[in-house]
Order: C-alpha cells, then sequence, then structure tokens
C-alpha cells in the first residue's frame, strides 16, 4: 500500500472522452445522413448509437460521481469486464462455428436464397474473427491489464485510456461482425475489416499499447518480467501487420469499399505474412505470455529456466516474422521465398519446443496438482497442444507435405489443435484462476464442473482434429488421383460430398467444445455469486483482502 | 543492381545477421552475473501480493 493513500476522484481523461464521443456522434450522423451505400449507413448508425451510448455514460458517471478511479488500487474494473465480454464472445464464436460446421455438413441449413446474410461465405469470417479477435483478442487484454500490473507492481496508466482500449475493441468486433453479415470485406483471411474499422482499430490498439508501455515505465520492479515481453512483442508486432496489410484506399470517404494498395503476388506475400503472423503473435505470443505468469502462479512453482525463457522470446519472434511464404508454394512467389518461408517454419521446432518444455516442467515438485487441480490439467493439455501443434505445423510447411495438405481439411483440423486445443485451453485456464481473484472469493464455485468442462472439451477437440485428419488427407488425395487416359479421376463437388461423414463428426466436435464453454459460464456465474472471501476466511487472517 | 545481387545479399547477409543476434541473444541469457536477476525473476508471478 503507498503511504499516503490519494483521493479517488474521476479517472484522467474522462472529460476528453466525452467529447470525442460527442464529436463522434456528429461526425456519424453525418456520414450516415450524407452516404449513398446502405452498408456504409448501417455502420454508421452502429458508431453514432455506440457514441450516444459512451457519451451518455460518461455524463451519468461524471455528474453522479460514481465514476471514480482509486490511484492507490490497481485498475480490476476494466479486468472484470474483459472477463465478462471474452466468455461472451467465447460461447458467440463457438456457436456460429458450429452452426457453419451444420452448414457445410447439411447446405440448406440457414440458407435464404433471398437474404444472404447467413450464407457461409459470411458467417465463416463472422466464426474466424468472433473466435480469434473477439474471444481470443479480450482474453489477451484482459490477462495483460491483470499481468503486467501485478509483475510491475503498477496501476495500469492512463486514467480512462483501458475503458476506452475495452469498449473501443468491443465496437470494432461489432463493426467488423455486422459488416460481414451486411457483405462488407476486403477478401483477405483475417483482415476482413474495410478500411474505417481498420482506421478505428489502429487508434484502440495504438492506446492499448501506449498504455501497456505506459504501466511498465512506471513500473516498481526493476526487471520487466518475460511474460510482459510477449505481450509487448503481441502488441506491437499486431500494429505493424494490421497498418501495412490494410493499406488500400477508399472509393470515397462515405462508401465502404476499398482497395489494397498491393496486387498479385505482393499483395499475397502480404497478406500471408500478415496471416501467418497474426497465428504466431496473436495466437502465440500472446498466449505464452498467460503460460509464463499463471502456470507458475497456480502451481506456485518458479519458472523452470528463466533463461530457457529469454531464449525462447528472442528465437521465437525472430524467427516467426518469416515464416509467412511458406502458404503461397507452387505460386508465383519466387521460389527461393518459398524455400525460406519453410526454412524458417522448419526452424520454429526448437523456440517452440523450448517453450513447451519450459511452461511443462514448470511443474516440477508439483505434478500431483495434475490430479488434484482440474485447472492445472486444462493449462497443461493446453500447453501439449501447443507442442503437438507447432510439431505439426513445421511438417506441413514442407513442400512435398504442403502439396498434399494445402488447401484441404488437414490444415482446418491443424488450426483448431491449436486454437481450441492450446488457445482455447490456456484461457480458460488464466480466466478460471482469475475469476477467483477478481471478485475475492475463495476459490472456484466447482471443480467438478471443471472436470466436466475439461473432458467434454477434449473429446471434442480429439473428434474434430481426427476427422479433419481423415477428410484432409482423403480429399487431398482424392484432388491429385488421375485416370489412365490422364483426366482427374474426381470432380470437385464428389470430392466434398466424401467428406459428409467427417463434417458431420466435426459439427459433433463443435458442439461438445461448446458445450464445455456453456458450463464453465454457469460455473463463472455461480463463483461470482458466491459470498466473499472475506465472510468466509478468518478476517483477521486476511486484512489485506478484507479492507480490498 | 540485378534481382540476384539483392537476393544473394539478403539470404547471405540475412544468415550472417541471424546467426549473431542468436548468439547475443544466447550469452545475454547466459551471462554469469545476471543469474541472481534471473533466478529472482522467476520467482515474480509468485512474490507479489495485492498490494500497489
Amino acid at each position: 500500500m503507498s503511504a499516503i493513500p490519494a483521493a479517488a476522484g474521476p479517472p484522467k481523461g474522462a472529460d476528453i472522452l466525452l467529447v470525442f464521443s460527442v464529436l463522434g456522434a456528429f461526425l456519424a450522423i453525418m456520414g450516415a445522413g450524407l452516404t449513398q451505400d446502405p452498408i456504409f449507413r448501417f455502420q454508421a448508425l452502429t458508431v453514432f448509437a455506440a457514441a450516444l451510448v459512451s457519451a451518455f455514460s460518461l455524463i451519468a458517471g461524471l455528474s453522479s460521481g460514481s465514476l471514480t478511479d482509486s490511484p492507490d488500487r490497481y485498475s480490476d474494473g476494466v479486468i472484470k469486464a474483459g472477463v465478462i465480454a471474452t466468455m461472451f464472445w467465447c460461447a458467440a464464436g463457438l456457436l456460429v462455428g458450429v452452426v457453419i460446421a451444420l452448414q457445410l455438413s447439411w447446405p440448406r441449413i440457414f440458407y435464404f436464397p433471398e437474404l444472404g446474410w447467413l450464407n457461409f461465405g459470411r458467417l465463416r469470417p463472422l466464426h474466424t474473427s468472433a473466435v480469434i479477435f473477439a474471444f481470443g483478442g479480450n482474453a489477451l487484454i484482459a490477462t495483460s491489464f491483470w499481468v503486467v500490473q501485478r509483475t510491475c507492481r503498477a496501476k495500469l496508466a492512463g486514467g480512462i485510456a483501458p475503458w476506452f482500449v475495452f469498449w473501443g475493441y468491443q465496437l470494432f468486433i461489432v463493426l467488423a461482425a455486422t459488416g460481414y453479415l451486411l457483405g462488407s470485406t476486403q477478401g483477405k483471411e483475417y483482415a476482413e475489416p474495410e478500411w474505417y474499422v481498420d482506421i478505428w482499430l489502429t487508434i484502440v490498439w495504438v492506446t492499448y499499447l501506449l498504455v501497456f508501455l505506459g504501466t511498465i515505465w512506471k513500473r516498481k520492479e526493476p526487471h520487466i518480467y518475460v511474460a510482459n515481453w510477449f505481450y509487448l512483442a503481441f502488441i506491437v508486432t499486431i500494429a505493424l501487420l494490421h497498418l501495412v496489410n490494410n493499406a488500400g484506399v477508399p472509393v470515397s470517404p462515405l462508401n465502404h469499399k476499398s482497395y489494397g494498395v498491393f496486387s498479385g503476388v505482393q499483395d499475397a506475400l502480404t497478406q500471408w505474412w500478415y496471416g501467418h503472423n497474426a497465428v504466431g503473435f496473436f495466437l502465440t505470443a500472446g498466449f505464452l505470455a498467460m503460460m509464463y505468469y499463471f502456470v507458475p502462479k497456480r502451481v506456485e512453482r518458479p519458472v523452470y529456466s528463466y533463461r530457457l525463457s529469454i531464449v525462447h522470446f528472442w528465437a521465437l519472434i525472430f524467427i516467426y516474422i518469416w515464416a509467412g511464404p511458406h502458404h503461397l508454394h507452387y505460386t508465383a512467389l519466387p521460389q527461393w521465398a518459398q524455400t525460406l518461408g519453410m526454412t524458417f517454419s522448419i526452424m520454429l521446432w526448437m523456440p517452440s519446443w523450448g517453450g513447451m518444455i519450459n511452461g511443462l516442467m514448470t511443474l516440477s515438485g508439483a505434478w500431483d496438482k495434475l490430479r488434484t487441480d482440474p485447472v492445472v490439467r486444462m493449462m497443461v493439455v493446453s500447453i501439449a497442444f501447443y507442442g503437438m501443434s507447432t510439431f505439426e505445423g513445421p511438417v506441413m510447411s514442407i513442400r512435398a507435405v504442403n502439396a498434399l495438405s494445402h488447401y484441404t481439411d488437414w490444415t482446418i483440423g491443424h488450426v483448431h489443435s491449436g486454437a481450441l486445443g492450446w488457445v482455447g485451453f490456456i484461457s480458460f485456464g488464466a480466466v478460471y484462476c482469475m475469476v477467483p481473484w477478481l471478485w475475492k472469493k475463495p476459490g472456484l464455485y466447482s471443480n467438478k464442473l471443471v472436470e466436466w468442462h475439461f473432458w467434454i472439451a477434449t473429446t471434442g477437440i480429439l473428434l474434430y482434429i481426427a476427422a479433419m485428419w481423415v477428410s484432409g488427407i482423403m480429399e487431398g488425395l482424392m484432388w491429385r488421383e488421375y485416370t489412365p487416359q490422364g483426366f482427374l479421376a474426381w470432380s470437385f463437388i464428389e470430392t466434398v460430398s466424401a467428406k459428409h461423414v467427417e463434417n458431420i463428426i466435426r459439427a459433433v466436435g463443435g458442439l461438445m467444445y461448446l458445450s464445455g464453454a456453456l458450463i464453465m459460464i454457469v460455473n463463472l456465474w455461480r463463483t461470482v455469486r458466491m459470498p466473499n472471501a472475506s465472510d468466509s476466511v478468518a478476517a483477521a487472517a486476511a486484512p489485506a483482502l478484507a479492507t480490498a | 543492381m540485378t534481382y540476384e545481387t539483392v537476393a544473394r545479399f539478403a539470404q547471405q547477409g540475412g544468415l550472417i545477421y541471424f546467426g549473431l543476434i542468436f548468439l547475443a541473444g544466447v550469452a545475454y541469457a547466459m551471462w554469469p552475473s545476471k543469474k541472481a536477476e534471473f533466478d529472482n525473476a522467476a520467482r515474480m508471478p509468485l512474490d507479489h501480493g495485492e498490494d500497489l
């Protein structure tokens, strides 16, 4: 506790944010009124509504005095909001995933020829963005705010700025998601949102970077903990990737459509430099930061080898950035560049497995927790999936293997073993840890429910990836099969029909994973509703918690 | 300056550059006088309380 507790007042910058909200509402309603483009109008009206809600909430909070910020306490309110958003988008994103898996199995489900909103082509980016950017992104922002404050022993910098990052990011998600359903897309994988959404995300993301850097800047611990390095690499690299890959020119300031500045093979290379580093820095570096904080914290053991974590960090970030060209084997990209991408992908085995070993071995002396604590088991299985998918990825990047695997379900299975197994489970583990800490509860409502979550979700992942291995290799072999006369043996639609059973198994696997997440939401809800730790634990033994 | 010249420079220069920074990273991690700092850092998630 600081020596002189400063008086609580409204967070710094709340008045400026109010001014910008009013200005934003004005600009948005002007845009909605002047445009000829119905998609742009819909999105402008969404922004208008968000800006109005922001302005009215700020006015209400400032005038009633309920919007306060105590300088002598960690900023945990924004993390609580982040946890709620994480679980909400998790359920939404997984649900859309189940819907599109069902559409692949039975193409007429949710298909309305007159209305395009629920077409597979629009729901698919909604699913990928919802799980990666909405679920994963909120998990990253929330945990990074927790970790950077605790390991720096400093309150989040920037007054109201962390709240702006949180709500600004939710607005980005809503604009991107509704845009896809309306048919607005740049057609670049994982970079589908159009130019105005990209500009908005840039503003939010730079603010996020400044909040993170500002908190590190005023740290009381001289050493910057390795998890913060991973978070920082994630934030900085995503900013860079986003700016370069989305460089484009809008048709007009009042039209949703834009055209990229790159064309041809340059565009393809830029896109997959972006696309693969979205995997490397969004889905890997940030979640490794979670691993390096929440695993030691939960098992109460120090990091197995801090030296290895340093080598892991620098090797990972310097190698990942070059791996993208493995998405472009057998294309117009110069072959030496394809080989370079493949070589760097294979080199990634080393830092990936170094990191996996470091995470797993942190359990040294606490292996019994694997049996007694289902949250630890979830995180350990996530690290195992990290090891498995980072082994599979380099194999698939080899040109000869890629000739079979590329464009098939094998790739989809690979992505899901990483996303469901690694990213999903480490996030679930972190959230299971943080909820009792944030809401000051002695523990989770039910460890039994965590067990159910764990086993249902793990079985779901295994069904999913096994089905995708089978269908992927099958369709890869069918695509390359020739008749004795030298014609392709199968038409494309025959290779689609052949996957019917595997697609149903994939939908069942996805449904099981979603069920696990819903069990988790119930468990967390019941945890938050439990009596506080200070009521059940002897208050005298925990004075810090009792006064908090 | 031809495409081949640029490509050769990027490939060979890149190899040397990455080799050197990798060695620098390993040297930093293994530097003997840093041992105490890193041993303390390995415990950072465990040592903090809820006090600012």
